[in-house]
């Protein structure tokens, strides 16, 4: 569904490439997750498969086709700051259908479907000012899975939060993940949530940052929070830990 | 209490002005007391004098404030949005902007003569710039954050500004407007100082003339309290149009609270 093949990027004035012939595919469905320090090119990788920056080498395919520039079929929830401040919560939530063109009432019926699906009715007139980031982050899900995306990209989407509220929002996406089957393509440094969420993990090495592995995580769907507390669990986390310590 | 704090420098000011009248500190001619201002002023509002003089310089600051508003937000959106259309007249506002409004009172009079007319256009120059300038600003800054939100739905550019664009830098809009307004009120009292047969800025230059001091200054707090309404008119608007705001939405806790 996605094809990285070997790309890079150096911005211009920067010393190091940020980013170091990255190359991995990730098939649809999919929950996929790139794990990675921070500083390692993460971010570059999302924004180049989103459209918004080009690669300096390399091709991203899509669907069999090249990305150039940003699209409906790949939509991107960002670390923070992605809510429209003046929209309640269901007008964010519909402002993609709006844009797709999809008629007020379908969008109405859409949009309360999924603000449902992330436990937030009842809030549909709250402006995102009033709600915890956690809620934020389940408006930005909401609208991101309401425009039925080919995949979503995923940069950080719980980074801000803390990790109470990190352990709820898993659940939620992987429950999301499970109703909507869409692929998703998460980046994240936290090791736990890598494994936690993916069928694959890939590892990416610091600066300049390249995909070093890749990891099938083989633990049983559908999984609960419990699977954190077995010993397969514990053994992949430590297993991950030590490659990406080994890789310093 | 809250309005009782805010209520209390001006008492203080005419308690200590009214105290050094009573000392024998102040010519009357020069600063009569505020017992006597207030004497006038009421005088003044008892015959109607003064609503006339105060709905003559009202009705010029709205048509050209009104007149500034339509121009200003039409000019700095497109501007704000439009690249080539920023290039091509920004330099010429920042030449036009540091050219007071006063200054051009002279060349309003020879285009316009006397009366409303060069107000209208005093008016227009005062509260234009502010208005253009924020509203150009406040589309130019919009984050680049929900800019690209809207790119990666597929929004078209007339959605983006009527969705994304205008109702976020709305706050910078409303700020400029406002200030537009002050701008405006300010610049209507000068244009009547000199070129006009009605209003506030006329009536205390003919008080002058006639050396009523007290009459100066009955108007001088007219023109005073009427910046101070409108001004709270228009932070009321902000406030009602701009419910998204943490402010907005804290300040609606604490008064239910």
């Amino acid at each position: 569904m996605i094809r990285v093949t070997a790309v890079s990027k150096q911005y211009a004035g920067g010393r190091e490439a940020a980013l170091q012939k990255a190359s991995f595919e990730v098939r649809k469905g999919e929950f996929f997750c790139v794990l990675g320090p921070s500083g390692c090119g993460k971010t570059t990788l999302i924004n180049i498969i989103a459209g918004f920056v080009k690669a300096s080498s390399g091709q991203v395919l899509f669907d069999g086709k090249p990305v150039d520039g940003p699209c409906r079929d790949r939509i991107v929830v960002f670390q923070e700051h992605n809510l429209f401040d003046w929209m309640s919560v269901a007008a964010n939530v519909e402002f993609g259908l709006k844009a797709k063109g999809v008629p007020a009432a379908e969008r109405c019926r859409i949009a309360g479907e999924f603000i449902d699906l992330v436990h937030l009715k009842g809030f549909e007139t709250a402006y995102p000012a009033s709600l915890s980031g956690g809620m934020k982050q389940r408006v930005a899900l909401a609208r991101a899975m309401a425009v039925d995306p080919g995949c979503v990209l995923m940069d950080e989407p719980l980074g801000s939060l803390d990790s109470q509220m990190r352990e709820r929002l898993q659940l939620e996406i992987m429950a999301l993940w499970e109703k909507t089957k869409k692929t998703i393509l998460m980046v994240t440094h936290d090791i736990e949530e890598a494994v936690f969420l993916s069928d694959r993990v890939a590892l990416m090495s610091k600066a300049p940052g390249g995909i070093s592995e890749i990891v099938n995580i083989s633990l049983p769907r559908p999984r609960t929070a419990a699977v954190k507390a077995t010993p397969e669990f514990q053994k992949l986390k430590r297993e991950l830990s030590e490659k990406i310590m080994g890789d310093r | 209490m809250k309005i009782l704090k805010k209520a209390l420098p001006f008492f203080a000011v005419l308690l200590i002005w009214e105290l050094l009248f009573r000392f024998g500190l102040l010519n009357e001619y020069l600063l009569p007391s505020p017992l006597s201002v207030a004497k006038a002023g009421l005088a003044l509002a008892g015959s109607g004098e003064l609503f006339l003089d105060l709905f003559a310089s009202v009705k010029r600051v709205l048509a050209g404030f009104l007149a500034a508003a339509v121009f200003g937000l039409t000019l700095g959106t497109l501007s704000g949005y439009g690249r080539s259309l920023s290039d091509a007249i920004m330099p010429l506002c920042e030449f036009l902007r540091p050219i007071p409004p006063i200054a051009w009172i002279p060349i309003a009079i020879l285009w316009f003569g006397l009366g409303d007319n060069p107000a209208y256009f005093i008016v227009f120059i005062g509260a234009f710039f502010p208005i253009f300038i924020n509203s150009y600003w406040g589309i130019r800054e919009s984050r680049l954050m929900h800019l690209n939100v809207a790119r990666n739905f597929g929004a078209s550019r007339f959605l983006v500004l009527t969705d994304v664009l205008l109702p976020g830098s709305l706050p910078r809009i409303l700020h400029g407007l406002r200030i537009g307004l002050g701008l405006g009120w300010t610049s209507v009292i000068s244009a009547e100082l000199v070129g006009a047969q009605s209003g506030l800025g006329y009536m205390i230059q003919m008080n002058r003339v006639m050396l009523k001091t007290e009459n100066i200054i009955a108007g001088m707090v007219t023109i005073g309290l009427a910046g101070l309404l409108m001004n709270y008119l228009m932070l009321l608007l902000e406030k009602r149009l701009l419910t998204w705001r943490k402010d907005t939405l804290r300040s609606a806790e604490t008064a239910e609270a």
